[in-house]
């Protein structure tokens, strides 16, 4: 159990994470339980509590928002399905950016460093969090990866989630938005069988279009189905393997970027 | 399987209102869970069972009061029952539809002593 804010760790294991160093962030976590009661049996009697399953989980976002909104720092929450090509297109952006931004990652898989490892071999920070059995990343661990990672005052933060198009769409990480990418490989129904995620999120990267000579993979079908379940979300086309595309997502995030600044300099 | 993790989520909330409220057992909660919030109701019961065991809610009687999808088509303002994000008003076929309820994911009471 952290000896800080009383988290039992469970299945996961945050890299460098010891749990033997102060928080930054506000924990609010009620562990005092059992209240001294004497025996004897009490009547039962019902309570109102109108209470969000989420509100511990969305209460941990509220911090890290702060955090990054303090320090200047864009979050992605990186989200898609396992084998998306996610890993690839992070490590091809790392490397075209380095020499642009400061940059960091966190690692979301349920077992293994092999992705931080990979991150790492960029030159990039990244901390591994593994969930165990867990299938997505929640706000709290995020917050203990944070303490470890230390991102530095107005870089990108890559956090990328467990591959899991179902989960990862309920929590709030924190994060200024989601990003979710699609493979062309997957079906291009992947947006109507998994709308939460793509309501979700703010961008579609439909990755691997180098790979659609060789497919049937309908991409027009594709972003209407994106755009019926999220009007709003903004898709862009990338091949993390040849390039293609990708100065469009580059760009995407330099205009993020600037106006994570410039809520920045608002706050102050 | 985020259900664990949501009633990871509602044993927390239940042990801050032990302490909050004074009790120290729980007969039953009530969820309720819109059709719409993206929870598996059966993996609900059973991951809450494996949960609560060893907390101040073993034991404790789980009740689903399920929500229905309700959404407001912004152009007609015809209303209609939705069971997916994406449907079109079946009026005029605009798209996307205001969802009005659906999405709930809130502990509404507890019986405890």
């Amino acid at each position: 159990m952290c000896t800080t804010c009383g988290c039992a760790e469970g299945d996961t294991t945050i890299e460098g994470h010891t749990h033997d160093h102060s928080h930054e962030h506000n924990h609010h976590h009620g562990h005092a339980l059992m209240a001294t009661h004497a025996a004897g049996i009490s009547p039962s009697r019902i309570l109102k509590i109108e209470q969000d399953i989420l509100s511990k989980n969305n209460a941990y976002a509220s911090d890290n928002k702060d955090y990054f909104k303090e320090h200047g720092i864009l979050a992605l929450n990186l989200v898609s399905s396992p084998g998306s090509g996610k890993t690839t297109l992070l490590t091809r952006t790392l490397d075209h950016l380095k020499s642009e931004f400061r940059q960091a990652v966190v690692e979301g898989d349920q077992q293994t460093v092999l992705d931080a490892d990979r991150i790492r071999a960029t030159g990039v920070k990244a901390v591994q969090i593994n969930t165990g059995k867990g299938c997505h990343l929640d706000a709290h661990m995020v917050g203990h990866a944070l303490e470890t990672l230390q991102p530095e005052s107005n870089s990108l933060l890559f956090i990328e989630n467990v591959g899991n198009l179902v989960c990862p769409a309920s929590f709030d990480l924190g994060e200024a938005c989601k990003v979710v990418i699609l493979s062309v490989t997957e079906g291009e129904d992947k947006p109507l069988k998994y709308p939460d995620m793509f309501h979700a999120a703010e961008l579609m990267l439909l990755n691997k279009v180098d790979l659609l000579p060789y497919l049937q993979f309908d991409v027009d079908q594709c972003i209407a189905y994106a755009q019926r379940v999220n009007p709003d979300i903004t898709i862009i086309q990338v091949s993390a393997t040849t390039g293609e595309g990708m100065e469009a997502w580059y760009q995407w995030l330099r205009n993020q970027h600037k106006s994570t600044l410039t809520d920045k300099q608002n706050q102050q | 399987m985020h259900e664990m993790s949501l009633c990871e989520g509602v044993i927390q909330l239940i042990e801050q209102q032990a302490s909050d409220q004074q009790f120290n057992k729980v007969n039953t909660v009530w969820l309720e869970i819109g059709a719409l919030a993206g929870v598996e109701i059966e993996a609900m019961y059973f991951s809450f069972d494996a949960i609560a065991k060893g907390t101040i809610a073993d034991a404790a009687k789980l009740k689903i009061i399920h929500v229905q999808g309700h959404a407001e088509c912004p152009a007609c303002k015809h209303q209609a029952q939705v069971s997916t994000r994406y449907e079109l008003c079946t009026e005029c076929g605009h798209y996307p539809l205001d969802i009005l309820s659906g999405e709930e994911m809130r502990i509404k009471e507890l019986e405890v002593q």
